[in-house]
């Protein structure tokens, strides 16, 4: 039981980020009808915002330290980011040491403004074209992302850590009043999950309350009429693919502490990505996140030494045995509605 | 008895009866033509011949042979072609190709693996493809690529496609619709000329009463997803039924 | 000739001329000029450029001509690989059991995946096909680990059984892999002034099974079979309604595809006798995507040429790095010459990808057919003939040269 609980719990934060990956592809596709391979791209672009800033804020000129002394009894040198001497050691350090939570603040205008750029200035072109010439030129556009990532800053893991209040962990078995040390789960996961909560119910509750998500909505289940009432629905969708893709970049963002940034991480999410949204059904936005959700935490269960005993390498394949079954039996998907791409 | 029968065939779109009780029986060698205003459930009615959609109850028999349930392929392989709305061909192919398609179908059936020896050794469905493409005159274009066609030459090309299978029933939906006084009256020319010179039986949906009665010899009035009447042009044309559930909209 | 319509046999003389002169073609420079760095003509790579081009032959079968874009072929490469190191563990070292086993696995692979994917259409092929892709590379990294060998991968032992080579004694060429006793590994060196070329075992072995699968393909295209695959790209409904069951011809297609990729991955055992899941990673699929659109999907050759244009960049313009750069701008001023290496050095070396995604985005956009479309247009504007139009028509109605 206890195994289980934990299970679920480290399902969450995978979950988590498969359902804000799967949320924009179903934005874009929902909204412009592209099928944006790229989009994993953009959740790496997003994980790098956050390093790029954490470099920024680490940026340093050589001081002399006079209270100490190295080895050989000279004046120690030590590094000093001009954010100390912006604004003094103690909050300086706490920046430095915030600079994850803060990159967000920095990540969201950079990635809709990648965004707009990149529906503007490509996947505009390709709105008429086959679903296969979509793949294949956001593939290469993935492709170029990732090395250019590469080219700047390696092809190394680069840790990125959470700041040091959220660095312990939760004892949840304690919590709920079972034995302590049997439960636990990193702080950061927690607030990774509560996280993507707030912004998945942000995007539903932009979708749903404003006018503007009330067009887009409209522009998703049918473009031509919208388009025929005179409203300009290619420049709401410009800003929809920005939106989509600022989702990506803070899922990004976050996810740095629980997994070090290094430049392939978006192909490795976009394959199950994917899945994730096939599964919850091509254009459904609650499908998506349920089928995000649901198949993170099925992961996380297949890998119990348990249920690998029984059925040894389960959990290498259970997402993809989901989404083949799913697309044989149910082709619209968990909650897709009928006709999207069904055949 | 007829080469096709319906029998009592419904159809519900959710609330909406788009066929109610639809019963025909069309004879061999004729042209019979389904006429009815917009929403009428003409279209539905067709889809429901080859196999598009499974009405919900009833029965259609072709030549003896039950109808639903089949697949598109099957139901073609049965004798059955059909014509749409807008001309469906293979854009990206030559006009030899379009109708070199239906020759193998005709000739090796729903599927054959023939993949070592070319297409240009088989003398045979050549020579039936380029009889055909004279036939209806665009031998001199069977080089060119279909989708760069005039839509009427597209019309020509997707009617030689059907005939080149010999097929015992064509159904036309809509064959003119969208088309110049010329192109119509052309495309009336050749389905006359398409009639005389061999056995087929004939299903049109047509709007346009011109080539309605250029060309039926029997017309059923379908209204509200049920035939009104079935008779002659001459009789139709003097219903006052009809003229009040079609006609009658322009007569007003 | 050979069944061929004219313009076909001349391109499949022109391919077969390429492979049987290709240790030249590919060591233009003397050996030790500075220019030998480009030279492609050494065994390995040379075997790399026709096995990945009866891969993208293959693939193009498929993608090219039914327009089913495939993102899992690299499992049924995989799969090959795996039947091919079997068969010379258990039977023999020589790679005529290996190559044939490897075909067969993969083509009954393939049957599997290709009926159950097939069922839909678009992109839900394509996942579906990554799906499975994904999951066999996945298996074969842990459960299949008796059958794979995992992470370390598979390679011939001195305790394999071999029951043919110790039936028939020893198996010839000391328990490397061979062609009825010729190693693969053997190459005659010529050497002729500066200039040094290398023939391949190997190679030749590769190469003649490429130019046969180079010529079933053209056979395939010319056929009523291709006939009716591009009838299933052009409009699979009028397919339907015209009799035809499409079904079928994609399945078909889709387990020849599988079977070349097969031959690839039986081939690739026989030249290095090693196997690693690393080679059905879905990475590995979408480069010979990458391979078939770049040179030209549907088209014949196209697959032939981009699969030899990303293997050469990939082992030739890759190794290029900083300091060889800096040689080769040596002459100009410093600060030039500081600059042209570092706009150029991004593109080469290491970067070579970031210049192959690049190039593949470009060719999807303006040149959907590929280098050969390229090709195509540049001999156009030097040809200037006045039935201009109507060559580019058929070019486009029969997809071929």
């Amino acid at each position: 039981m206890d195994a289980i609980i934990l299970q679920i719990l480290n399902g969450l934060d995978k979950g988590s980020a498969y359902a804000l990956i799967a949320l924009g592809l179903t934005l874009i596709f929902g909204t412009l009808g592209v099928v944006n391979f790229a989009h994993g791209a953009l959740f790496m672009l997003g994980a790098f915002c956050a390093v790029t800033l954490s470099r920024l804020l680490t940026l340093s000129h050589t001081v002399i330290d006079e209270t100490k002394t190295d080895f050989l009894g000279n004046p120690l040198k030590v590094d000093m980011p001009y954010v100390n001497d912006i604004f003094g050691p103690e909050i300086g350090s706490t920046i430095i040491d915030w600079s994850v939570p803060l990159s967000i603040l920095f990540a969201i205008p950079v990635m809709i403004l990648i965004g707009v750029i990149m529906e503007r200035g490509l996947i505009k072109h390709f709105y008429k074209r086959p679903h296969a010439d979509q793949i294949l030129v956001t593939f290469g556009l993935a492709i170029v992302l990732q090395e250019i990532v590469k080219y700047y800053f390696g092809a190394n893991p680069i840790p990125t850590p959470a700041p040091d209040v959220f660095r312990g962990s939760f004892d949840f078995g304690a919590a709920v009043g079972m034995d302590p040390n049997v439960i636990i789960y990193p702080y950061w996961r927690l607030i990774y999950f509560a996280f993507a909560t707030v912004i998945i119910g942000a995007v539903f509750a932009f979708l749903r309350f404003t006018t503007f998500g009330m067009v887009v909505r409209a522009g998703m289940a049918d473009r031509e009429t919208v388009g025929l009432l005179g409203i300009n629905i290619d420049k709401r969708f410009t800003i929809m693919f920005g939106i989509a893709a600022a989702v990506a970049g803070v899922a990004g963002v976050m996810y740095t502490p629980i997994n070090s940034p290094n430049y392939h991480m978006g192909m490795d999410f976009l394959v199950l990505s994917f899945v994730v949204v096939v599964v919850g059904g091509m254009g459904s936005l609650p499908g998506a996140v349920l089928a995000g959700f649901v198949l993170g935490i099925l992961e996380s269960l297949a890998s119990m030494s348990a249920v690998i005993d029984l059925i040894p390498g389960i959990n290498q394949v259970i997402i993809y045995m989901v989404a083949i079954l799913i697309l044989l039996t149910r082709p619209r998907g968990l909650m897709g509605r009928k006709g999207v791409m069904e055949e | 008895m007829g080469i096709l029968e319906v029998k009592n065939v419904n159809k519900r779109f959710g609330g909406l009866q788009a066929l109610g009780d639809v019963n025909l029986d069309i004879q061999e060698n004729t042209v019979h033509a389904i006429i009815g205003p917009n929403g009428a459930g003409k279209s539905t009615l067709l889809n429901c011949l080859i196999g598009k959609l499974e009405p919900d109850t009833g029965s259609v028999t072709f030549d003896g042979q039950p109808v639903l349930g089949r697949k598109p392929h099957e139901i073609n392989q049965m004798g059955i072609s059909r014509v749409f709305q807008t001309p469906e061909i293979f854009n990206d192919l030559t006009v030899m190709e379009n109708v070199l398609i239906p020759c193998f179908a005709k000739r090796d059936g729903a599927f054959r693996m023939h993949a070592v020896g070319s297409v240009a050794s088989e003398s045979d469905v050549m020579e039936t493809a380029e009889k055909m493409l004279s036939d209806v005159n665009m031998l001199a274009k069977k080089d060119v690529h279909s989708g760069a066609l005039s839509r009427g030459d597209k019309r020509r090309l997707e009617m030689a496609m059907c005939l080149v299978q010999e097929p015992k029933l064509l159904l036309l939906d809509e064959p003119t619709a969208g088309m110049a006084r010329a192109d119509t009256n052309n495309t009336i020319e050749l389905l006359k000329e398409i009639k005389a010179s061999r056995d087929i039986t004939m299903v049109i949906i047509e709007h346009d009463m011109h080539v309605v009665f250029s060309l039926a010899q029997r017309i059923t009035v379908l209204a509200q997803g049920t035939p009104l009447v079935e008779d002659t042009p001459e009789k139709i044309k003097g219903h006052p039924k009809v003229k009040e559930a079609y006609l009658g909209e322009a007569a007003a | 000739m050979l069944g061929l319509r004219k313009s076909d046999a001349t391109l499949l003389l022109f391919v077969v001329a390429i492979t049987i002169l290709a240790p030249f073609i590919l060591n233009p420079f003397p050996t030790n000029s500075a220019m030998a760095q480009f030279n492609g003509g050494y065994p390995d790579l040379m075997q790399r450029f026709v096995i990945f081009g009866i891969f993208a032959i293959g693939f193009n079968i498929l993608f090219g001509l039914t327009g089913y874009l495939s993102f899992g072929h690299a499992a049924f490469l995989g799969v090959g690989s795996y039947a091919a190191i079997w068969m010379m563990k258990l039977l023999t070292m020589n790679v005529i059991p290996a190559i044939i086993i490897s075909v067969i696995v993969a083509g009954l692979f393939s049957l599997v995946v290709g009926y159950i994917s097939l069922r839909r259409s678009g992109i839900y092929f394509s996942i579906l096909t990554l799906a499975f892709a994904q999951m066999s590379y996945s298996l074969a990294y842990s459960v299949l680990t008796p059958i794979t060998g995992g992470e370390t991968g598979l390679q011939p032992k001195n305790t394999d059984p071999r029951i043919l080579d110790t039936l028939f004694g020893g198996g010839g060429a000391g328990g490397r892999a061979n062609f009825f006793g010729l190693d693969m590994r053997d190459s005659y060196f010529w050497s002729v002034g500066d200039w040094s070329f290398v023939f391949n075992t190997g190679y030749y072995v590769a190469a003649i099974l490429m130019i046969a699968a180079f010529y079933l393909s053209i056979r395939i295209f010319r056929s009523p079979f291709g006939l009716m695959l591009r009838a299933v790209k052009s409009n699979q409904q009028r397919m339907n309604y015209t009799g035809l069951n499409s079904r079928p011809y994609t399945l078909a297609a889709f387990v020849i595809s599988g079977m070349y990729a097969g031959l690839a991955g039986g081939l690739l055992v026989a030249m290095d006798t090693q196997v690693g899941a690393e080679r059905m990673f879905w990475t590995a699929s979408g480069e010979v995507v990458l391979m078939a659109i770049l040179g030209g999907a549907g088209t014949l050759i196209g697959p032939v040429l981009g699969a030899g244009f990303i293997k050469y960049f990939e082992n030739i313009v890759s190794k290029i790095n900083e300091s060889i750069l800096q040689g080769w701008f040596a002459a100009l001023p410093d600060g030039l010459s500081d600059f042209m290496v570092a706009v150029i050095y991004p593109f080469i070396g290491k970067g070579w990808h970031l210049t192959l995604g690049l190039l593949f985005m470009l060719v999807v956009i303006f040149l959907p057919g590929g280098l050969v479309e390229g090709g195509q247009r540049i001999a156009a504007l030097f040809r200037r003939k006045p039935k201009d139009n109507d060559g580019g028509m058929s070019a486009q109605a029969t997809p071929a040269e």
